[in-house]
């Protein structure tokens, strides 16, 4: 097996600086908010955790159908790696959300429809580790885990459209108007420098991770490969 | 194409004669419908007032379990006997199989409906026979089946074969869940189409869009 490539390694303290750096603007650079005061803080790294889980939602999505065209077991690894990293990842942006909506809605929780379809995401990609570890053919896994991430990615937005018909309290705070009276706010330019830095610093940090799963992926099929050839060896 | 569908036909016949032979699979999603509807009806305390409100999500959650009974056994059935490889051996596109079962499964669903709503109306005097819902029924459960057959195909062939089909199938088929029970609601309450009626495209979008991708994918589902 190789070692750890050095451009890793250097991804690694990117990613660890970033998100020093992206803490340091949220907590002393951008403005306390008027209305909500410091808990308002938590809508950086909020939208930031949540961007990362769609971005390896997406990334499992896209793997799934290179997998299913080219049949390479690196889009399995790909797809796999994507996920586990993204159910943290949103898992997280559903709580910092809580712990913003709290103070501000005066609940932790509301069905919504981005809360709502959080939930249901994250319940979706749940069940997608759930099968992957049902199935124990390598090969079938992989084809039934390509599959299931296009479904699941497919079937996202009808879920957010349906529940959004359903009315909504949560803000929109890019590109939105009137939204103040949810808990809307409009961003100054130290906060919006914030919001994006943030927003890198986590999509850098969703590379860095990536990457170590898709290698320990990569070990770990290099491990069964040498199981199975000691295996035969002996007999 | 008239070959194809002489095809999905067979295997839809294939289906019918087995369960004719045998009734296991409808008497099995039927009682459980019913008992389910049972269950509602002590655990919600459904009286007259709850009723107008609820009887859409307690219909709706009633076929979705019974369906999942159907769904689940209909391809186990299959892979068990080995009807599956008899199947793959037959010189016909692999869509053939996933549209005979697909329908093959809706009809088994329709047939079970046909029972419950009646049986609805009767314990809960509520009409329900309204062209409109009827066709809510229909669409429902096209998407459900669906994405539901595809799924199954898949999960009978998994080790934890016996409790996966719902957790998978649950989360993928909110959407359907969400507009049917709304625009049957609609129908209950005698509210004028237009304001119900964007549940309608949803449930024709959402069957549109899976059927469409189940489609493109089926063949790998059965690939060895």
């Amino acid at each position: 097996m190789k070692t750890k490539p050095r451009a890793l390694t250097l991804l690694d303290v990117l990613s660890g600086a970033m998100i020093l750096a992206a803490a340091g603007l949220v907590f002393f650079y951008a403005p306390v908010e008027a209305l909500m005061g410091p808990v308002q803080k938590v809508f950086y790294f909020h939208v930031a955790t949540a961007w990362v889980g769609m971005l390896g939602f997406l990334v499992a999505a896209v793997a799934g159908y290179l997998y299913l065209r080219e049949n390479q077991e690196r889009f399995d690894i790909v797809g796999a790696a994507a996920v586990e990293i993204s159910l943290v990842f949103f898992l997280i942006a559903i709580i910092m959300g809580s712990i913003w909506a709290r103070p501000i809605w005066n609940t932790w929780w509301t069905w919504d429809p981005r809360l709502t379809t959080a939930a249901i995401v994250e319940l979706i990609y749940a069940a997608y580790l759930l099968l992957r570890s049902g199935v124990d053919d390598p090969e079938r896994r992989a084809r039934f885990s390509a599959i299931y991430a296009i479904f699941g990615f497919v079937s996202v937005p009808l879920t957010f459209i349906s529940i959004r018909l359903l009315r909504t309290i949560h803000p929109v705070v890019v590109g939105g108007a009137e939204a103040a009276s949810q808990g809307g706010f409009n961003m100054d330019n130290p906060m919006k420098l914030a919001f994006f830095f943030s927003l890198a610093a986590f999509s850098v940090l969703f590379a860095d991770l990536l990457w170590h799963r898709i290698r320990l992926g990569e070990l770990q099929r290099a491990v069964t490969a040498l199981r199975i050839r000691s295996y035969q060896e002996e007999n | 194409m008239k070959n194809y569908l002489r095809a999905v036909g067979a295997v839809i016949w294939k289906d019918f004669r087995s369960e004719w032979r045998s009734r296991e699979s409808l008497s099995a999603m039927l009682v459980f419908a019913l008992l389910v509807i049972l269950i509602f009806n002590f655990a919600l305390e459904l009286d007259i007032e709850a009723r107008t409100s609820l009887s859409a999500g307690v219909l709706w959650t009633t076929f979705i379990f019974a369906g999942t009974i159907g769904l689940n056994r209909s391809l186990a059935v299959e892979k068990d006997r080995g009807c599956l490889d008899g199947l793959l051996l037959a010189p016909v596109d692999r869509t053939v199989i996933y549209f005979g079962k697909a329908v093959g499964n809706l009809l088994f669903m329709l047939v079970v409906e046909a029972i419950v709503l009646p049986v609805f109306t009767f314990l809960y005097g509520f009409n329900v026979f309204q062209p409109g819902f009827l066709v809510v029924v229909l669409l429902g459960s096209v998407g459900y089946t669906a994405v539901g057959t595809l799924l199954a195909t898949m999960v009978v062939q998994a080790r934890t074969r016996d409790i996966l089909l719902p957790i998978l199938l649950f989360p993928l088929t909110l959407p359907v869940v969400i507009a049917a029970v709304k625009a049957s609601q609609g129908f209950f309450q005698g509210l004028p189409l237009e304001e119900f009626s964007v549940w309608l495209n949803i449930l024709v979008g959402y069957d549109l869009i899976f059927i469409a991708v189940a489609f493109m994918v089926f063949d790998y589902v059965l690939e060895d």
